[in-house]
């Protein structure tokens, strides 16, 4: 079996002898070659990715003012950045939003803006000690005008990610972006092929010190990213680089519509070939990976599995789910995932990059992605809504309603037909409203038809937050069968928080 | 070819179309329509050969016309070709070229907006 070291690959870049190919081109070369004679053949693989990394920031040094300021609040672009650290440094995280513009502008955007060599505003406020007396500063920088500016990004380069769809009544707005309703639209992460540790899946020569395209520069994997879920092809990397040296091509501020700001960061790793089993790793196709469609329709943890599918078919633009042909779209570029994988396949032909073996591998086992301890018993819609709740049959007069909300004290009345089925709902508003048009007699003509219900079992913050999207103060509470088995309204959300 | 048809609070009740088509007797598609109390705007397409003589018709019943030659504008400098932009687009008008560029086939635009809001990079922009 070939086998090659690291200092066989990193001599071969030296005297101008390397064979690098993309983790694209990879599975032909070994279908035509087999695992050891692709091991022989070639010496390094690259692949790429690049897509919005939320967990994605960059620490920033000021250098010290006269006099000196240790920042207990920092501002740049009116974004707040992290200052429980030292006096002038600050970690400026991604999502953060633009205080004045919201969603429009945030923590990416700011670090998009440095790497342009744009000029950021900073303000920044202090309590005043006896070595940091300054308790206001204003200035505006370039990337140029301060020290380290250090792109670190927690959690980096899924493995692979899963798929969303929405299969609820209301377009859906999430870090996935826009999710129209009743499985309208499925979007995912296009790296695929391309995936940097898809490529290795042990992690055999991915791990701690390895040194990495970042952004348009050199930067290392620092260790496993938070959330390192091996057991499941999910694992991240932490990485690192100067983003004095990046390419603004590759940092992207993104806004996701009703969601948050991110940024989209560009990653390519090397894979030096060592041997057949490492050559046959980067064979994947498309074709190979699986992941799964979940429905984003239910704000839970653990939302509902549609079905698995492979990247070939998410590729192809369209899926079927449950039936339904369902348009999809990546979230991440593919034509740049493509690009830097030719970019740092030409940096080391030219002998630009020289790959490194980890100092320590990422953990491929042993590690268990965990799920929130949370104390306490999570209330749902059954230990809140009301059981007892007063009903009207479908075909009544307003004049009937009108008694059964005053007799009853109350201000919403769900419509049932005589299979005992929710057809509507009346409130006393409605009532009041009929009245002042002298419209008295059918019920039908003045209820709400299409009524917001919940779920016994739904967690009462999903209820809450029902509520608020619709503008409304109560829902029925109704079974499978849409029998009525409770309401529920703000006013007991309202004394559950109160509780708390 | 595309048109928006703008139509004052004073002519937006009546049958405009309607009186249109008969006059003309040309087929027209109706993209999208919206009325408000500010007046009615509706995107019609119709072939060319007919564009002269069916907005020369809406004119004289006191409608304004603005052709929709360019009805999405994508900035080539903002896009980093995601395409998450495609599935959205209830009239197919974006697809994927060979090398995963992104293409859009602005004829079959309706000015819906979706793929604007979802654009991470802000890179999608309706005209006026």
């Amino acid at each position: 079996m070939s086998k090659k070291t690291i200092q066989d690959i990193n001599a071969r870049i030296t005297d101008g002898s390397v064979h690098v190919v993309t983790a694209e081109e990879m599975p032909g070369i070994v279908a035509e070659l087999g695992a050891d004679g692709a091991a022989r053949e070639v010496d390094i693989v690259t692949t790429g990715t690049f897509g919005a990394m939320c967990s994605s920031g960059a620490f920033l040094n000021l250098g010290h003012s006269d006099p000196p300021i240790k920042m207990q609040k920092v501002w740049f672009n009116d974004v707040e950045a992290y200052t429980g650290l030292a006096a002038i440094d600050a970690y400026m995280g991604a999502t953060q939003l633009s205080e004045s513009r919201g969603m429009e502008y945030g923590g990416g955007h700011v670090i998009e803006d440095l790497v342009a060599g744009r000029s950021v505003d900073i303000h920044a406020t202090a309590y005043g000690t006896d070595c940091y007396p300054r308790k206001l500063l204003d200035t505006t920088v370039t990337i140029d005008d301060i020290n380290q500016a250090t792109m670190l990004n927690p959690r980096n380069g899924y493995q692979k990610y899963n798929v969303a769809t929405n299969c609820s009544d209301r377009t859906l707005y999430t870090y996935m972006g826009t999710l129209l309703p009743d499985c309208g639209n499925a979007t995912y992460s296009a790296a695929g092929v391309l995936s940097p540790l898809y490529n290795d899946p042990t992690y055999q020569t991915i791990g701690v010190g390895s040194r990495i395209f970042l952004s348009g520069a050199q930067g290392y994997i620092t260790g496993q990213g938070t959330q390192h879920d091996p057991t499941n092809n999910f694992a991240t990397i932490m990485v690192q680089g100067d983003m004095k040296r990046m390419n603004k091509k590759y940092v992207r501020g993104a806004t996701f519509h009703g969601y948050g700001t991110s940024l989209y960061v560009g990653i390519g790793i090397p894979i030096p070939i060592l041997n057949a089993d490492i050559a046959q790793a980067t064979a994947i196709t498309d074709a190979d990976i699986t992941t799964n469609v979940l429905d984003y329709g239910v704000a839970r943890r653990s939302r509902p599995i549609l079905r698995k599918v492979t990247y070939e078919e998410l590729k192809s633009g369209m899926i079927d789910i449950n039936g339904k042909e369902v348009t999809t779209s990546p979230m991440s570029s593919f034509h740049d995932a493509r690009a830097i994988a030719e970019e740092l396949k030409d940096w080391i032909k030219k002998g630009e990059f020289y790959p490194t073996l980890p100092v320590e591998n990422l953990p491929n086992t042993g590690v268990v992605f965990k799920p929130m301890k949370q104390m306490g018993e999570q209330p749902t819609v059954a230990d809140v809504m009301a059981q007892r709740v007063t009903t009207i049959r479908q075909g009544l007069t307003v004049e009937d309603a009108a008694r059964a909300i005053t007799e009853g004290n109350f201000n919403h009345l769900p419509v049932v037909s005589d299979e005992d089925k929710l057809v509507g709902i009346i409130t006393a508003w409605d009532i009041a409203k009929a009245v002042a048009k002298s419209k008295r007699d059918k019920l039908d003509d003045i209820m709400t038809r299409n009524v917001v219900t919940a779920d016994t079992s739904e967690p009462v913050d999903t209820a809450a937050r029902k509520l608020e999207l619709h503008n409304i103060s109560a829902m029925p509470v109704v079974n499978k069968h849409s029998k009525v088995v409770g309401i529920i309204t703000s006013d007991d959300i309202s004394k559950l928080v109160a509780r708390r | 070819m595309k048109f928006i048809l703008h139509a004052t609070p004073e002519i937006t009740p009546k049958p405009l179309i309607a009186e249109v088509i008969l006059e003309t007797g040309t087929l027209l598609n109706i993209d999208r329509a919206d009325v408000k109390s500010s007046g009615g705007e509706v995107i019609i397409d119709v072939h060319q050969d007919r564009y002269n003589i069916v907005t020369a018709a809406f004119k004289k019943r006191g409608a304004t016309i603005t052709p929709l030659e360019q009805p999405i504008i994508k900035d080539d400098d903002e896009c980093v070709n995601c395409g998450a932009c495609i599935s959205v687009c209830p009239t197919g008008v974006i697809s994927f070229n060979d090398d995963w560029t992104v293409q859009m086939e602005i004829a079959k635009c309706v000015q819906c907006g979706a793929c604007v809001i979802m654009c991470p990079q802000g890179a999608l922009k309706v005209s006026k």
